[in-house]
C-alpha cells in the first residue's frame, strides 16, 4: 500500500499559542512549514484564556524581571528549573513587544504605554505588595493573540493543514525525529509528513478527568504520541485544580460568588467550611477550599446517588442581588446544570484546570531524554513546547499568566533552536520502509475490532477514575487502588471498537485515536501521583501533612526532584531540579507561603 | 443530511476553543437540531461558523440576535 509522503523543513503539531508562534520563527526564516491541525487554528483552546500574559514592562508600577523570576520559582514549589525560568522572563518584555507589533490589541493606559493589570502571585521585591505584571486586550487576550498570529503565518507562508490529526512519530534507527503520520479527516487517509525537524505544540490533557475547565479538543495527542515513540514524560502528577466547577460539566462558577455570600454545603446541608476554616469559610483560599470538598466526597458526605459533588448556595440572596451581581452565573446555572440558583444550590466538584507536566523539554526547547549518564539528552529532530511540554518552569504549580508566557517564549525558542540546527546542517534523513505501519495498524484495529467495547463507556471510566484518585486531593489508598483500576482501563482502551466504518469525516475513529492518547496521560498522572510521597504545590497528599520537620508536607532531602514515568514498562526515573540560573543568583529553598 | 455532512458538523460543534460551546452545541446537534426548518439548519450552520467569543455572548444571552431566524435558532439551542 502506497502512502502519500509530504516533504517539508519542519512539521508542526497544534495551531494553539505555542504552535503558532513556532510556526512564525521558522517560516519567517525561510523554510518550509507545514502546521498539522485538528481544528481551524483560532478555536485551538488557547482563545479561553482571558487573564492575560505576564512581562515585567514596569508600565503600571516599578518592576523586575528578578522580582517575576522569585515569583515563579516560588509558585512553582521549587521544582521548576531555574534556567529555563530566568530564561523566559528575561525574554517575557520582547515576546510581548514582538506580539505588539504583529497587531495584537492590548489594552492601554493614557500615556500610550501597553496597560498591565495585578494577577495572584505576582509580586514587586521579592513578595513585598502585588505588581501590576499581566498585558490583557480586554477579556480576550488568547483570542486577540492567535489572530495576530495566525495572520503573520498567512503572509510567511505556513502551509496550515486544517482537520489533520497527527497519529505517531516517525523515529530512523539512531533514534532521530524525523517526521509524524497523520489523519485527513476529509478522507480517512493517512500520510506520512518527512521532515528535517518536528515540533510538538499539542497543548493539554485536562479531558482525562471526569470535572475539567478543558475543552474537548485537548486530549493530549502529543504527549500520546510522545510515549508510543519511546519518550517519558516528566512531572504528570502536577495538575492544577479550580474549586467550583460545575459537576458533570466542568464549566467555571467564579470565586466571586462565594465573595457575593455563597455557602458550600454537603448532603446534610451542613456549612461544612465551618470546620475547616472557622474564621475565613467559604472565603478561604482556593487549597483549602478544595481539600475540604474533597474530603467531603471522600468521606461519604456528597450529594447526588453517587455522593460525588457538593452544593454551592447562593438561595438565601436576595433575588435581584443574584440578577445584578451573578447573572452570568445564574445563566451557567441554568444552562450546565440545569438549575435556578435563585431556587437551587448549584452542585460543584473541584475540576482540573492545567497540566503543569509534560514531554520533557529544556529551555531551548529541545526534547530530553535520559542517555549515557545524561538526564536530559536532546533527541535529534525533536521539539516541543506550550502546555504540552515541560520545560519547566511551572513546576509544582503554576502562576496564573504565565501559561500565555510560556507559549510565546518557548514556541519562539523551539523555533530558533529548529532553525539554527537546520542552517548547522540538520539533514532530512531518509525514512525507513515501514514508517507509517504502527500508525496504519492502529486505525486497521479500531476498525476491524470484534465485539468492541464502546468508546464512550471506557472513556467515562477512565475520567470517573482520575476524578476519584487523582484529584484536587488525594489519598494513599484511592491512588494505589486507582494505579491498579487505570492499568485495568488500559486494557479495555485496546478493545474498543467503532460501528461506523466510513472514510469521510468518520468522528467515531478519530475519537478512539484520542483515547488512546488520553489513557497514556492518564497513566503517566496517576503512577506519578501514586510514586510522589510528599505534597509540593498541586500534589497535595492527605498522609503528607503539614508538620515543623516538612512544612506543607514538602519532603526536600527526599523529593526536590522530577518524575520521568516511562510507558513500555510503567517504571519511573529522576531527573535533579536545575537550581542553578543563567546568570541570576538562586532562589534559595523555603517554604512557600503567601 | 448525509452522515458525514453531519459528522463534520458534529466536529464543529463539539471540538470548539471553548467548553461552554462544547456542551451546548453538543447536546443541541443531539436533542434538537432534527426539529430544525430548513431555513434555521442554514442559519445553525452560519452560527457554528463565528467566532468562540461571539457565539458564546449570543446563546447566553448578553448580545441579542438581531436576524428573526438566528433568534429563532438562538432560543432552540438555549431550550436544549
Amino acid at each position: 500500500m502506497s502512502i502519500p509522503v509530504h516533504k517539508y523543513d519542519v512539521v508542526i503539531v497544534g495551531a494553539g499559542g505555542s504552535g503558532l508562534r513556532a510556526a512564525l520563527q521558522v517560516a519567517e526564516a525561510g523554510l518550509k512549514t507545514a502546521v498539522l491541525t485538528k481544528v481551524f487554528p483560532t478555536r485551538s483552546h488557547t482563545v479561553a484564556a482571558q487573564g492575560g500574559v505576564a512581562a515585567p514592562l514596569g508600565n503600571v508600577n516599578e518592576d523586575h524581571w528578578m522580582w517575576h523570576m522569585y515569583d515563579t520559582v516560588k509558585g512553582s514549589d521549587w521544582l521548576g528549573d531555574q534556567d529555563a525560568i530566568e530564561f523566559m522572563v528575561r525574554k517575557a518584555t520582547e515576546c510581548v513587544v514582538e506580539l505588539e507589533h504583529y497587531g495584537m490589541p492590548f489594552d492601554r493606559l493614557d500615556n500610550g504605554k501597553i496597560y498591565q493589570r495585578p494577577f495572584g502571585g505576582h509580586s514587586q521585591n521579592f513578595g513585598e505588595k502585588p505588581v501590576n505584571r499581566s498585558c490583557a486586550a480586554a477579556d480576550r487576550t488568547g483570542h486577540a493573540m492567535l489572530h495576530a498570529m495566525y495572520q503573520r503565518n498567512v503572509r510567511a507562508n505556513t502551509q496550515f493543514f486544517v482537520e489533520w490529526m497527527a497519529l505517531d512519530l516517525i523515529r530512523d534507527d539512531s533514534g532521530a525525529v524525523i517526521g509524524v503520520t497523520a489523519l485527513d479527516m476529509e478522507t480517512g487517509e493517512v500520510s506520512i509528513f518527512h521532515a528535517k525537524a518536528v515540533i510538538f505544540a499539542t497543548g493539554g490533557a485536562g479531558r482525562i478527568y471526569a470535572s475539567s475547565t478543558n475543552a474537548f479538543i485537548n486530549t493530549g495527542d502529543g504527549l500520546g504520541m510522545a510515549v508510543r515513540a519511546g519518550i517519558p514524560l516528566e512531572d504528570m502528577e502536577f495538575w492544577q485544580f479550580h474549586p467550583t466547577g460545575v459537576a458533570g460539566a466542568g464549566v467555571l462558577i467564579t470565586e466571586g460568588v462565594r465573595g457575593e455570600g455563597g455557602i458550600l454545603r454537603n448532603a446534610d446541608g451542613e456549612r461544612f467550611m465551618e470546620r475547616y476554616a472557622p474564621n475565613l469559610k467559604d472565603l478561604a483560599s482556593r487549597d483549602i477550599v478544595s481539600r475540604a470538598m474533597a474530603t467531603e466526597i471522600k468521606e461519604g458526605r456528597g450529594c447526588g446517588i453517587n455522593k460525588d459533588y457538593v452544593l454551592l448556595d447562593i438561595t438565601h440572596l436576595p433575588p435581584e442581588t443574584i440578577m445584578k451581581r451573578l447573572p452570568g452565573i445564574r445563566e451557567i446555572a441554568i444552562e450546565f446544570a440545569g438549575v435556578d440558583p435563585i431556587q437551587t444550590p448549584i452542585p460543584v466538584v473541584p475540576t482540573c484546570h492545567y497540566q503543569m507536566g509534560g514531554i520533557p523539554t529544556n529551555y531551548r526547547g529541545e526534547v530530553v531524554v535520559p542517555q549515557n549518564g545524561n538526564p536530559s539528552t536532546p533527541v535529534t529532530g525533536f521539539y516541543a513546547a506550550g502546555e504540552c511540554a515541560c520545560a519547566s518552569v511551572h513546576g509544582a504549580n503554576r502562576l496564573g499568566t504565565n501559561s500565555l508566557l510560556d507559549l510565546l517564549v518557548f514556541g519562539k525558542s523551539a523555533g530558533e533552536s529548529v532553525v539554527e540546527a537546520i542552517k548547522n546542517g540538520l539533514p532530512l534523513r531518509p525514512l525507513p520502509d515501514n514508517a507509517a505501519a504502527p500508525s496504519l495498524a492502529r486505525v486497521k484495529r479500531i476498525d476491524t475490532q470484534e465485539n468492541g467495547e464502546s468508546m464512550f463507556d471506557v472513556r467515562a471510566a477512565m475520567q470517573r477514575i482520575m476524578q476519584l484518585n487523582a484529584g484536587v486531593f488525594r489519598f494513599g489508598d484511592d491512588m494505589k487502588q486507582g494505579v491498579k483500576e487505570i492499568l485495568e482501563v488500559a486494557e479495555r482502551v485496546k478493545k474498543v471498537g467503532i460501528k461506523d466504518k466510513s472514510m469521510v469525516f468518520n468522528t467515531a475513529r478519530v475519537e478512539a485515536l484520542e483515547l488512546e492518547n488520553l489513557i497514556e496521560v492518564a497513566k503517566a498522572t496517576m503512577i506519578s501521583a501514586e510514586n510522589r510521597k510528599e505534597s509540593r504545590g498541586a500534589h497535595v497528599r492527605d498522609d503528607a501533612p503539614d508538620t515543623p520537620e516538612h512544612p506543607n508536607g514538602r519532603d526536600d532531602p527526599n523529593w526536590l526532584k522530577h518524575t520521568l514515568w516511562f510507558g513500555s514498562d510503567n517504571h519511573i526515573e529522576y531527573k535533579p531540579v536545575n537550581l542553578i540560573p543563567l546568570t541570576a543568583p538562586s532562589v534559595e529553598l523555603k517554604t512557600r507561603t503567601y | 443530511m448525509e452522515l458525514h455532512e453531519l459528522n463534520k458538523l458534529r466536529w464543529h460543534c463539539t471540538r470548539r476553543a471553548l467548553l461552554e460551546l462544547d456542551i451546548t452545541l453538543g447536546r443541541f446537534l443531539d436533542n434538537g437540531f432534527n426539529q430544525l426548518t430548513e431555513p434555521q439548519v442554514k442559519t445553525f450552520i452560519d452560527l457554528v461558523a463565528m467566532e468562540d467569543h461571539d457565539l458564546w455572548a449570543l446563546i447566553s444571552g448578553k448580545v441579542d440576535a438581531e436576524d428573526p431566524v438566528e433568534i429563532e435558532v438562538i432560543a432552540a439551542i438555549r431550550k436544549h
